[in-house]
């Protein structure tokens, strides 16, 4: 395992914009951020003038040193998502710690087997980060991803894995609110038999990586788990919530 | 370090002594796991600690409910930087499952079903420090929560509490669990910020 130790690191926001219509992207500049591998998470800490602090994890939707991106949803309801969503500006400073959770990671050249990647929501950022690095390099096994989101325009990174999709990344869109015109399937909740006729069968023996909200998480692993993929060929990362 | 963050105050919230650093207090549940939830079975369930000799201890489900379950009301706090306060718990010390256990190793690796592990003193886990948790708020406890049984450490991070326990292995030196090899902290005190290592 190549362990990179986590640290402190004072990040400035470059550019903050919105991604949909609830979640920003922020490009932080961190020039002693070591880069990370595709799936890690950091902390992001705020600190009120009083020293009251908030710390919540982000995934990093990029790999290289001294940059990191992040995609943030917005939880209404929430201390820290409303933050970085409504109030950070270009230029502010943020403290980040990581990179952290290397359990949750794709590593190029580790199989020829394919990679199904399952994300839900936001939970997309660290498989965008794997989807990117199996791009870059060049990295022969077959890889796929499934995406729901509420929308069309709730679609994080709509140009990027656009412009990743070909021979050897395919993605698939479920529409749960509202599909886009002349979609072929109603919009609606994932099924397992729509799980099962967008990802790799299990005969395939790919390994898969699921992210998004905890039901979400534990809805699709149960469906895989019914439709026969082995229990430690799936990796899962639960953001919250119900 | 600690830079103060442009906008930010947080939520108007009172100091409370019982929180650790860097800890958010939260009324809801939230579940931290690597991979699928297991589903284990009560009927099929079995609990073991294995000493350094090989001597292996047994208990089935309606074995380890015989032990006696004591209600335990504890506080929780999760690395991923979250605490639960006055949690009800139910479930069976430790103490009693080592009373017949002679073992000269001063660690142990918890293993679960779904294997992971996680490492711990065994001084950690008696003198009324730690339980196989049955029940946490009045129910039994749900599988995303590591029922039918988890471990229950509250003194350390959460993590320690290993979910789906099914034994402990006994260890002379201080070995890894699965976490601990992920980067998390070989103890994991709260109070210190044993967070990583
Ligand atoms: C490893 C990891 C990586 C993460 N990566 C990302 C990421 O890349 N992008 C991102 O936007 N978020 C991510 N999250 C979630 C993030 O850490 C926060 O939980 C989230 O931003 C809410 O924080 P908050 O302070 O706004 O809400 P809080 O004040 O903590 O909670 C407000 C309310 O929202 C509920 N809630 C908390 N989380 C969720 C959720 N995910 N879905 C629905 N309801 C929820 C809570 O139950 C609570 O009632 C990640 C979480 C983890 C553990």
């Amino acid at each position: 395992m190549r362990h990179r130790r986590p640290a402190w690191h004072v990040a400035t926001v470059v550019e903050t914009r919105p991604e949909t219509p609830n979640a920003v992207r922020l490009v932080l500049d961190v020039p002693t951020w070591p880069g990370s591998e595709a799936g890690t998470h950091l902390d992001v800490r705020l600190t009120a003038p009083d020293g009251y602090q908030a710390t919540r994890s982000y995934s990093v939707a990029t790999s290289e040193p001294g940059r990191v991106v992040l995609g943030i949803d917005e939880l209404p309801d929430g201390e820290v998502s409303p933050f970085l969503v409504r109030e950070v500006l270009a230029g502010d400073e943020l403290e980040i710690h990581g990179p952290l959770g290397s359990y949750f990671v794709w590593r190029p050249g580790q199989s020829g087997r394919p990679v199904q990647l399952i994300a839900g929501g936001s939970g997309v950022v660290p498989l965008y980060a794997m989807a990117a690095a199996h791009a870059a390099a060049s990295d022969p096994s077959p890889f796929r991803l499934l995406y729901s989101v509420r929308t069309p325009a709730y679609v994080y990174f709509r140009d990027e894995l656009a412009a990743l999709a070909g021979p050897s990344f395919a993605v698939d869109h479920v529409y749960t609110r509202q599909a886009p015109p002349g979609w072929d399937e109603p919009a609606g909740r994932l099924t397992r038999d729509s799980l099962a006729s967008t990802t790799f069968a299990p005969h395939e023996r790919p390994r898969i990586f699921v992210c998004g909200s905890t039901g979400f998480v534990e809805t699709v692993v149960a469906w895989l788990l019914e439709l026969g993929h082995a229990a430690h060929d799936i990796l899962t990362e639960r953001f919250g919530g119900l | 370090m600690s830079l103060t963050t442009r906008g930010f105050s947080g939520r108007r919230r009172e100091p409370d002594d019982r929180l650790p650093p860097g800890q958010t207090l939260v009324q809801r549940w939230p579940v931290l796991s690597a991979g699928p939830t297991p589903n284990v079975h009560t009927d099929t369930w079995d609990f073991v600690i294995r000493d350094e000799g090989g001597t292996e201890h047994h208990w089935s489900w309606d074995q380890l409910l015989a032990l006696g379950v004591e209600d335990i009301t504890v506080d929780i706090h999760c690395v991923t930087h979250w605490s639960k306060l006055d949690m009800s718990w139910r479930g069976v010390s430790l103490d009693k499952l080592f009373e017949n256990v002679e073992t000269e190793d001063a660690y142990v690796m918890a293993r679960s079903y779904g294997g992971y592990t996680t490492n711990l003193p065994l001084e950690d886990l008696l003198d009324g420090q730690a339980w196989i948790a049955i029940e946490a708020e009045g129910e039994p406890l749900d599988p995303e929560h590591g029922g039918p049984a988890r471990l229950l450490v509250p003194h350390l991070y959460f993590w320690k509490s290993a979910k789906w326990i099914r034994g402990l292995t006994m260890m002379p030196t201080n070995d890894s669990g699965f976490w601990e090899q992920y980067g998390y902290h070989l103890y994991g005190d709260p109070w210190k910020e044993e967070r990583y290592s």
